[in-house]
């Protein structure tokens, strides 16, 4: 069989680079010594009485970058909606099981809803800045949940932009409008917006796939950096970027988890023949 | 064909200056600036002071469109960011039903309704006597007849919004609520301007309604409670006596005209800036 | 923090009682007019024409305000499908879709669409002067026409715009001329032009300040062109004015009347309306 050439080369400098930080205490797959912890227990989603995700189970190892790949269609983007709770919008949802953050079911009642999504940044397909300017945008998040400190808010701003890489080029223009910034701009800041809140998990949905190659790279190369404060999942389109950057992967097929694991494992020695034929390119 | 086009969108320019044509001989012993700003009303002796009545339009409106937009921006946001679909279906059901009612039944309600209970219910607290016909029952009686409209442009713009705005907000942590206000709001109040504009230009040219509610007496209004005798009724009311006295037919030509030009600019420029922000979210 | 939270839960609350003041004021307004029309109701209302001395409180009813109104507003469609059509069928079959002159003539539309009926009132007044008419039927019948043509051409563009653009290229690679293709357009936008129809008819019926000074008013039935012609409308407004209470009270029969009529009209476009929805694509 075929041995998939998974080389992850921002992986390997970045290990070298910053293996003191390293969290290797954990192993590969990732549990439970640290603070986050996302589990999802026998997970099924109904819309309208169409069975939209069957029998999920997952560990989402902590402070690694996992990717959730699969064709399209079968329920990667509704899984990390899930997470946050933002399908529960959706007309004619039902939904089974239990998704456990940090040991609370986010589906229990008695949990409020905000809370959860403060926990959970989402980055979406298409770049999508608030209509206000591009402070307001980072601080928007910290205004909602009731921060009113000038200067504490000056100083998140600043921060998060720094993260993102974005300080240097709109330190001058915080007022203009956050429309005016290019596309990669407005997806690094809807990163840096996501950040501002202080997540503990960053939600990814195919976040590069509406910008050009050279953001794209940024934004891969930021959620490698990022990984070492968050953990960062990953629906991912094309196989090449999971390639590129995953600690973890997931790989969906209608709905079902068919495998999970170790991304060298996944790629290199899959155990399952539809992971196996999906990886070849039988489909897409 | 072409020319039955041509000649329906010629149709604005004629009546536009057709009216201002008719209403050219009063120009010729008054000013302008005379006509809109003297109280004197009295055709018989050459005196046509126009402003009682353009107050009289602008109060009628002003109260209308103040009680009934934030009942039509709270409806419409509950009803695109907060209700079940179904909810949707009654709610506009009732709207129908209030746009379709002809003009004259909302003169009756007013005055089997609202006259009365303002002039024996509320008018006591605050002054003497009031017969209830006043600015206040015009302003209601036309608060209601632009809610429809108001309502259904409001829901269609905030519709328009794309999913990702509120997915973004929600996502960081606001809630609904919040959403709808700092981001729902924000976004579409150019809409909600030119939706304001459109309900305006239709406030300012309906006439028995208001006609039969306001007290026609030719005044310029100082309270909420005292009569007012907004444009249109005044050309309704006059009608009759206007062949008789020179100039009356010009002076109600004039107020003809104004409201035609009222109406264009209004209706002009919000449908342009409502077009213009359909094809920005297309 | 909890601010939040007690800000939504208000904000929540208002918005249900703005929802809700909707419905009051439906119910309110039928259920006043109902209460004061309906004891006075009764046959001879829609069958009889006024009889001498009807406004201070003489025998008789309203059917020639009835019967008015249904002249002026029959004549006002006929006259306004025949004019609206054509135009329609230009704008969408003949232009361009993008063309200057439909969007110019779009937003003329729109604001004839816009102009109160009085403004209208006045200028068909002027015209019949010109023109030498008095108030009568035909004046009235030139006034709704004036009125309801921006109605018709509105609802029938917005539908003529939504046409699929292969129904016209599939019909032009048959080989058809552009008269054939009206009738296939015709086909395809008639329920169209049925919503249309019943919206411009309510719109008619109930518009007091047009027909005032173009239709004039009358006790009898016109029987001809240049016969004042009395309207339902204006027939509440004069009964409503009159001192005796016993007509006052037939004001509001009047009104319900009329109400009923709209309703009906109304009922009907949305079975309409729903009926072809169901065969559409």
């Amino acid at each position: 069989m075929k041995s998939y050439p998974y080389q992850n080369p921002s992986r390997a400098t970045w290990a070298e680079d910053y293996s003191f930080l390293n969290n290797d205490i954990n192993n590969e797959d990732g549990q439970a010594f640290n603070k986050s912890y996302l589990k999802v227990k026998d997970l099924n989603l109904y819309i309208h009485k169409a069975h939209i995700l069957k029998n999920v189970n997952l560990e989402i190892p902590d402070k690694k970058v996992t990717c959730i790949i699969g064709p399209s269609g079968c329920g990667k983007s509704t899984l990390l909606k899930t997470f946050n709770r933002l399908i529960d919008d959706t007309e004619g949802i039902k939904y089974e099981g239990s998704i456990l953050v940090d040991d609370t079911d986010i589906f229990d009642k008695k949990t409020e809803i905000t809370d959860i999504r403060k926990k959970m940044g989402l980055l979406s397909q298409r770049p999508c800045p608030l209509p206000m300017s591009i402070y307001d945008n980072i601080a928007f998040g910290c205004k909602m949940h009731g921060e009113r400190n000038r200067k504490k808010l000056n100083q998140i701003v600043e921060e998060q932009l720094k993260a993102v890489g974005l300080w240097e080029e709109v330190k001058n223009r915080l007022n203009s409008p956050a429309s005016k910034l290019s596309i990669g701009q407005q997806q690094r800041l809807c990163l840096a917006r996501g950040l501002a809140v202080e997540p503990e998990f960053i939600l990814a949905d195919e976040a590069t796939s509406a910008l050009d190659p050279i953001s794209s790279k940024h934004i891969e190369e930021l959620f490698v950096k990022l990984k070492q404060d968050y953990t960062i999942i990953l629906v991912t389109h094309t196989l090449r970027q999971a390639l590129r950057i995953a600690d973890h992967v997931i790989f969906m097929y209608l709905g079902e988890v068919i495998e999970a694991g170790p991304a060298d494992e996944i790629f290199n020695n899959p155990k399952q023949e539809l992971t196996r034929k999906y990886l070849e390119g039988a489909f897409s | 064909m072409f020319s039955i086009t041509v000649f329906s969108v010629l149709l604005v320019v004629l009546i536009g200056l057709g009216l201002y044509l008719k209403s050219v001989p009063i120009f010729e012993h008054n000013s302008f600036w005379h006509l809109i700003t003297s109280s004197e009303w009295r055709p018989g002796n050459n005196q046509f002071g126009f402003l009682p009545f353009i107050a009289g339009t602008l109060w009628i409106t002003l109260i209308a469109v103040i009680l009934a937009l934030p009942i039509a921006l709270l409806s419409a946001l509950f009803l695109t960011e907060f209700s079940k679909s179904y909810l949707k279906k009654w709610v506009f059901t009732a709207l129908d039903i209030l746009a379709g009612i002809p003009s004259v039944v909302y003169g009756v309600w007013g005055t089997l309704f609202i006259v009365p209970w303002i002039s024996e219910k509320l008018a006591p607290h605050f002054v003497e006597y009031s017969t209830g016909y006043t600015v206040l029952a015009g302003g209601i009686v036309l608060g209601v007849m632009i809610l429809p409209l108001l309502i259904s442009l409001f829901v269609e713009i905030f519709s328009a919004v794309p999913r990702e705005f509120r997915d973004a907000s929600l996502s960081l942590g606001a809630t609904k609520w919040q959403t709808s206000k700092h981001v729902i709001l924000r976004k579409t109040f150019p809409g909600i301007l030119a939706a304001v504009a459109l309900a305006l230009s239709r406030a300012f040219g309906e006439t028995i309604a208001v006609l039969m509610v306001c007290g026609n007496l030719p005044m310029v209004p100082h309270s909420l409670f005292d009569s007012c005798y907004p444009l249109p009724a005044l050309i309704a009311n006059n009608y009759g006596e206007m062949l008789s006295v020179p100039l009356y037919e010009s002076a109600l030509m004039l107020a003809a005209f104004l409201l035609f030009i009222v109406v264009f600019i209004f209706n002009a420029s919000s449908r342009a800036v409502i077009y213009r922000i359909e094809r920005k979210f297309k | 923090m909890r601010l939040k939270f007690i800000e939504e839960k208000i904000a929540k609350g208002f918005m249900i009682i703005a929802s809700l003041a909707v419905f009051a004021f439906v119910v309110n307004i039928i259920y006043t007019i109902f209460r004061r029309g309906i004891p006075a109701l009764n046959w001879a209302m829609i069958s009889q024409i006024p009889a001498g001395g009807y406004y201070n409180g003489g025998g008789g009813g309203i059917l020639n305000a009835i019967v008015g109104s249904l002249y002026i507003v029959l004549g006002s469609t006929i006259l306004g499908l025949l004019i609206s059509i054509p135009v329609v069928f230009y704008l969408n079959v003949y232009l361009k879709k993008d063309s200057r002159l439909a969007y110019i003539a779009r937003l003329a539309f729109d604001v004839l669409f816009g102009i109160p009926s009085i403004v209208y009132g006045a200028f068909a007044f002027t015209i019949m002067i010109y023109l030498g008419m008095h108030t009568s039927l035909g004046g009235g019948i030139l006034v709704i026409t004036l009125l309801i043509i921006p109605i018709f051409i509105r609802s029938m563009d917005e539908v003529a715009q939504q046409l699929p653009k292969d129904l016209l290229d599939s019909t032009y690679a048959l080989g058809a001329t552009k008269l054939e293709t009206i009738k296939v357009v015709l086909r395809q936008i008639a329920p169209g032009i049925a919503t249309a129809t019943l919206l411009s008819v309510g719109r008619a019926i109930g518009d007091a300040a047009g027909v005032m000074f173009t239709a004039g008013f009358t006790d009898s039935i016109p029987t001809s062109l240049n016969q004042p012609a009395a309207t339902l409308p204006l027939s509440v407004f004069f009964q409503l004015s009159s001192p005796n209470a016993d007509v006052q009270d037939r004001a509001y029969s009047a009104a319900l009347i009329l109400i009923f009529i709209v309703l009906v009209i109304s009922i009907l476009g949305r079975l309409i309306t729903n009926y072809f929805s169901k065969h559409k694509i």
